[in-house]
């Protein structure tokens, strides 16, 4: 060992070396979001979505209730011009997909909601997925995750009441003139008495790439294929999956995959604004279901239909609802898979 | 009779110091990553796969390189103690490094989703999907990458405190030589 240092410079140099570990412990904090409480981050997300609905172990905290299902994708090859993925060439593709209801409690009646939603996971043969999760509306509420974070706020309960203010919901839709859409679609909205007869539309743009790396911007929805409303809804509050079991019983279930492409001037990246019906679309193939099964069981329970899982030749657009949907998924998914044993322990018993 | 080297091997040297500022990219890209829904998120992502990927291979190459290679001795009136921490902090920097990336690997396997690297470049699962494991490999590939940092730090203390204090050639024998 050399010399020793004289008191002044031992202790310059010993703040020289405490300087970049400070700086480096800091800037790790700062991007984790330690100093700004108020970011919008995945956690913040899913624990207001908690804070709304409560807290079911196991299951979504978002779209909790519902039942998965199996069949395969019959591509037409009607896209395979303008999208590569493999997918999308002539032949028959495997589907695990999951309906449900919007909201975060497992245990909502049927009749709760005028929303149903379907999921797909399409699984190629050459490993790649396509994941897309679809809502019986025909535009999200909001464009942005800040409207999407201030609705939620909105509607979570009020410590006096332990129930939903209705005057904070009204002043968040006076305040965002962009839900006009949406509210105009609920007003005419009613549940539905099966999931079968129901049109999913994807909301989300994205964008098709074709071989020679030309993209072209597009929403997708299905369209159900001659499955006809029943008279009356069942009885109870849990009737959709009965109804989807009956209907399956006697034969396989079909939706029309339809692909719109946008005007030059349509928005790719505000869900809350539908493109006029007159978009030109094409019908990429059918969806069809041969099975249901208990989502506590089913393959569906521990997929992530994160919207981002894409095959080559579908890409994001800039929408910024699929970044937030992509890393809130992974949250949910992470809080419910810690938690799979406990569906075991009561499964499907009410609270 | 053969000289003791002073220095690391160039090759040596060479990945350790890119490796020092992938490893840091990775931790702070990780790190904001999780707590953002912008852009973002989607970005940052995107990078930390394929560089994670990167990293195994790196660090696959470094441990062949380590034990192909002469190090330079410690300094013969280190502490015992010291010198104790140094070869146990080296031995958890070289095991994080290894541990890291398969464990991100193996978790995104374990989730059921393709290991995507780039649009249509896929690595095979590690495992087959389960939710249970995934949960306990995405928890332990949290804590893990926030006990390299921590070890990162430690290392990085130290290697100061020898080139500034102790000013006996340790600092040296990784940042310069032939
Ligand atoms: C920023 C906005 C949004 C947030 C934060 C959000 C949040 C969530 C969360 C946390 C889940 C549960 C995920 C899981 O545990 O697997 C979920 C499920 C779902 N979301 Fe969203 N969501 C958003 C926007 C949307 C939009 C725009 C759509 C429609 C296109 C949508 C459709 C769905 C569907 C269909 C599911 C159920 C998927 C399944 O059955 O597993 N969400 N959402
Ligand atoms: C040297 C290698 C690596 C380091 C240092 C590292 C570091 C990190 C860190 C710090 C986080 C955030 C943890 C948290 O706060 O919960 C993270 C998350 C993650 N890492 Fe890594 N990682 C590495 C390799 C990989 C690899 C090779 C993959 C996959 C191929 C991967 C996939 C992921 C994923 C999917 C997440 C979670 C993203 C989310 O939940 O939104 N990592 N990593």
């Amino acid at each position: 060992m050399t010399e020793p240092l004289p008191a002044p410079a031992l202790i310059l140099r010993l703040a020289l070396i405490a300087l970049p570990v400070v700086v480096l412990a800091a800037g790790l904090a700062y991007v984790h979001g330690l100093f700004d409480p108020g970011r919008l981050t995945p956690a913040l997300f899913v624990d207001t979505l908690q804070a709304n609905n409560g807290v079911y172990a196991g299951y979504r905290r978002n779209h909790a209730k519902g039942v998965c299902v199996t069949g395969w994708f019959d591509s037409n090859g009607q896209l395979q011009g303008v999208s590569r993925a493999a997918l999308f060439a002539p032949g028959r593709t495997p589907v695990v997909g999951r309906f449900a209801l919007p909201s975060g409690n497992p245990y909502a009646p049927d009749s709760s909601v005028p929303i149903r939603s379907f999921a797909l996971r399409f699984t190629q043969a050459d490993g790649q997925q396509w994941r897309t999760g679809m809502n019986s509306m025909p535009v999200f509420a909001v464009g942005t995750p800040q409207a999407f974070f201030a609705m939620l706020k909105a509607g979570s309960p009020d410590p006096a009441t332990g129930k939903p203010n209705p005057d904070t919901l009204k002043a968040f839709f006076a305040s965002h003139p962009e839900t006009a859409g949406f509210l105009a679609w609920v007003k005419t909205a009613h549940p539905s008495a099966s999931y079968a007869t129901e049109r999913y539309d994807g909301l989300n743009a994205f964008y098709v790439v074709d071989t020679g790396g030309k993209r072209a911007a597009v929403r997708w929805r299905v369209t159900p294929l001659g499955q006809q409303a029943q008279a009356s809804q069942g009885e109870g509050s849990d009737y959709l999956a009965q109804d989807l079991e009956q209907r399956l019983a006697v034969g396989p279930l079909r939706w029309r995959l339809e692909v719109a492409f946008a005007a030059p001037a349509d928005p790719t990246d505000d869900a809350s604004k539908a493109w006029p019906a007159e978009r030109r679309t094409v019908v990429a193939g059918t969806v069809v279901l041969n099975k249901a099964l208990a989502q506590n069981e089913g393959p569906c329970r521990d997929i992530n239909y994160d919207p981002l899982v894409l095959p080559d030749g579908i890409q994001a657009s800039a929408d910024p609802l699929l970044p937030a949907r992509s890393a809130a998924y992974a949250d949910s998914y992470l809080r419910r898979t810690r938690e799979v044993g406990a569906l075991h322990a009561h499964p499907e018993a009410r609270p | 009779m053969k000289l003791v080297p002073q220095h690391f091997a160039p090759l040596a040297r060479g990945l350790h110091w890119a490796m020092a500022v992938m490893l840091l990219a990775m931790l702070f890209i990780g790190a904001g990553m999780v707590a953002s829904v912008s852009e973002r998120h989607v970005w940052l992502l995107n990078v930390h796969k394929p560089l994670g990927i990167a990293l195994l291979a790196l660090a696959v190459v470094r441990l062949c390189v380590r034990l192909g290679t002469r190090q330079p001795p410690l300094p013969a009136d280190l502490p015992m103690p010291q010198a104790l921490a140094a070869k146990c902090s080296h031995g958890l920097l070289y095991a994080l490094m290894l541990i890291l990336p398969v464990l991100g690997w193996a978790m995104v396997s374990a989730a059921g989703d393709p290991v995507t690297l780039a649009p249509g470049v896929q690595l095979p699962a590690l495992l087959a999907a389960n939710a249970g494991t995934f949960a306990l490999l995405r928890k332990t590939h949290g804590y893990l990458a926030y006990l390299l940092f921590l070890t990162v730090l430690l290392h990085l203390a130290a290697a100061l405190y020898h080139g500034l204090i102790r000013r006996d050639g340790v600092l040296r024998s990784m940042a310069s030589g032939r």
